[in-house]
């Protein structure tokens, strides 16, 4: 992924939270959103949908970590490892 | 968005029409009173492919998109709630989270043999002080020596009567976590409830677990992950279900409806030419279209992989259960004396709708749910 596509995907991941979350709500690219329980039920399961249909990837059990997926910048660093491989 | 029906799609609606025409229609009021459906019917299904109507074709399934999948769910369940229960559970819950989920040994094992419905499969999640808060189970497992012992009662579970392969949902040192446990494990033992309202011959039953051992294989997913991951990716994909199988219900009773006012005379006229009937058809059919729109919605979503696709399959089962309820209500109501008798489906359809509402996440589950994420924001909803 070059750094375009980087820049990509950081807003298309805070847009996706964004939608989540509510727009009123406010939280920076190092927040964990589990954590400050912004996010109901069935959110980790659309998070992998998300993820898998923005970036054409594929989440695997042993990428199930919530450190992978807690904050934007840990997305944006889980889906480049991801791309990397 | 374009939800009319592919040429594909419309080939296998009928092809389900027929089979479920000829070969479930007749018999499900029979099932119901009986209280099971028999295995001859569940051999039918696997040879039809229609108990791994979405597996791959490599697993042996016959590789539907969701959409068809979502008309055989509705025509099985225009005739049948429990064997739409079936499909549910064994497919829609089972073997499409192993298909997710499963590791490559779980897949090319199980999926084969569920795909024609060789073996049949349940999903144990709900206990007697567990349903709705799904973190609040006790069924334990513990770690020995590489393996895992299971501990507990799950209760409720749809065709744990006759399944050979269950889903057991259990809490640990590791959090709750997903185990595929044989029915021949020693320790697990089956005991059958009866007296259950509606979709009576879903041969629901207890799963005892007593010092049952698992080897560590059987783990379904990621450990610890067992709600999120397992139990999230099974009860979307079975809101699905039940949200086409209350469709079919509203449905059939729509029809039967409609066909009763046509020959039924009062007051010199007939059913149909009465005023107020016309009012009852029309909220009927109007409910029947918009439950219609909402599924084939989701079947679309779904089919595309798109996030959004999770919460709109839970709108599309709360309105579509709620509905069959409200449709089957007026259809009691229109037939009389006649709906309130097991001569007719009716009365059948009537009390497997009450089942719809509390399944797969009540209609209250599913209200905070809808509602969470309205308030979040609309876009994902409308
Ligand atoms: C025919 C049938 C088949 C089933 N098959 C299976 C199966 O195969 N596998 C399985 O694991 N389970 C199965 N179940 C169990 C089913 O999943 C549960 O019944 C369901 O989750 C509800 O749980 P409960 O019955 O314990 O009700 P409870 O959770 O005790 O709820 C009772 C009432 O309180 C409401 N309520 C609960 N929480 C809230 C809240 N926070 N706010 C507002 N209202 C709330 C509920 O909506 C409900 O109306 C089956 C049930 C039936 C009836």
């Amino acid at each position: 992924m070059d750094t375009t596509t980087q820049a990509g995907a950081r807003t298309i991941i805070r847009e996706f939270l964004r939608k989540r979350v509510g727009q009123d709500i406010q939280f920076n690219d190092a927040e964990d959103i589990f954590a400050a329980g912004l996010v109901n039920s069935l959110f980790a399961l659309e998070l992998v949908v998300f993820l898998e249909q923005s970036f054409d990837i594929t989440v695997e059990n042993e990428d199930l970590n919530l450190q992978n997926f807690s904050t934007v910048e840990n997305l944006e660093a889980f889906i480049l490892k991801k791309k990397d491989k | 968005m374009n939800l009319e029906l592919t040429a594909t799609q419309q080939a296998l609606r009928k092809e389900f029409r027929s089979f479920v025409d000829t070969e479930l229609l007749p018999y499900a009021n029979a099932y119901d009173k009986e209280g099971y459906i028999p295995l001859e019917l569940i051999q039918q299904l696997g040879e039809q492919g229609y108990l791994g109507a979405t597996l791959p074709v490599e697993y042996g399934g016959r590789g539907m998109d969701q959409l068809s999948y979502g008309l055989l769910n509705e025509e099985i369940g225009r005739a049948c709630s429990s064997t739409r229960s079936l499909i549910t559970v064994h497919t829609s819950l089972t073997a499409e989270t192993i298909l997710r989920w499963g590791t490559k040994g779980q897949k090319e094992h199980w999926l084969p043999l569920l795909a024609r419905g060789l073996k049949l499969a349940a999903f144990g999640l709900s206990e007697p002080d567990a349903g709705s808060d799904t973190a609040g189970i006790k069924t334990s497992y513990t770690e020995q020596n590489g393996s895992y012992e299971l501990n507990g009662v799950k209760k409720w579970i749809t065709f744990a009567q006759i399944a050979d392969l269950y889903v057991i949902v259990a809490r640990g040192e590791q959090g709750i976590t997903a185990f595929l446990v044989e029915r021949n494990t020693p320790g697990l033992t089956i005991k059958p409830m009866e007296g259950i309202l509606g979709t009576r011959a879903s041969m629901i039953a207890e799963i005892h677990l007593k010092h049952c051992v698992v080897p560590a294989e059987n783990i379904l997913g990621r450990k610890g992950w067992g709600l999120p991951q397992i139990v999230n990716t099974a009860l979307d994909n079975g809101r699905y279900s039940v949200a086409c199988g209350s469709l079919g219900i509203a449905r059939a009773c729509l029809e039967d409806s409609i066909q009763y006012a046509r020959t039924r005379q009062q007051y010199g006229q007939l059913l149909k030419d009465h005023q107020l009937t016309k009012q009852k058809i029309t909220n009927m059919v109007t409910e029947v279209k918009a439950a219609t729109l909402l599924c084939r919605n989701a079947g679309f979503l779904r089919d595309k992989k798109d996030p959004d696709s999770i919460i709109q399959t839970s709108l599309a089962k709360y309105h579509a259960s709620r509905i069959a309820n409200t449709v089957a209500a007026d259809a009691v109501q229109l037939h009389g004396a006649l709906g309130c008798h097991d001569s007719l489906s009716i009365q059948r359809y009537f009390r497997d709708a009450r089942v719809m509402e509390i399944i797969e996440g009540s209609t209250e589950i599913q209200q905070i749910l809808i509602a969470d994420h309205s308030i979040a924001g609309l876009d994902t909803i409308l």
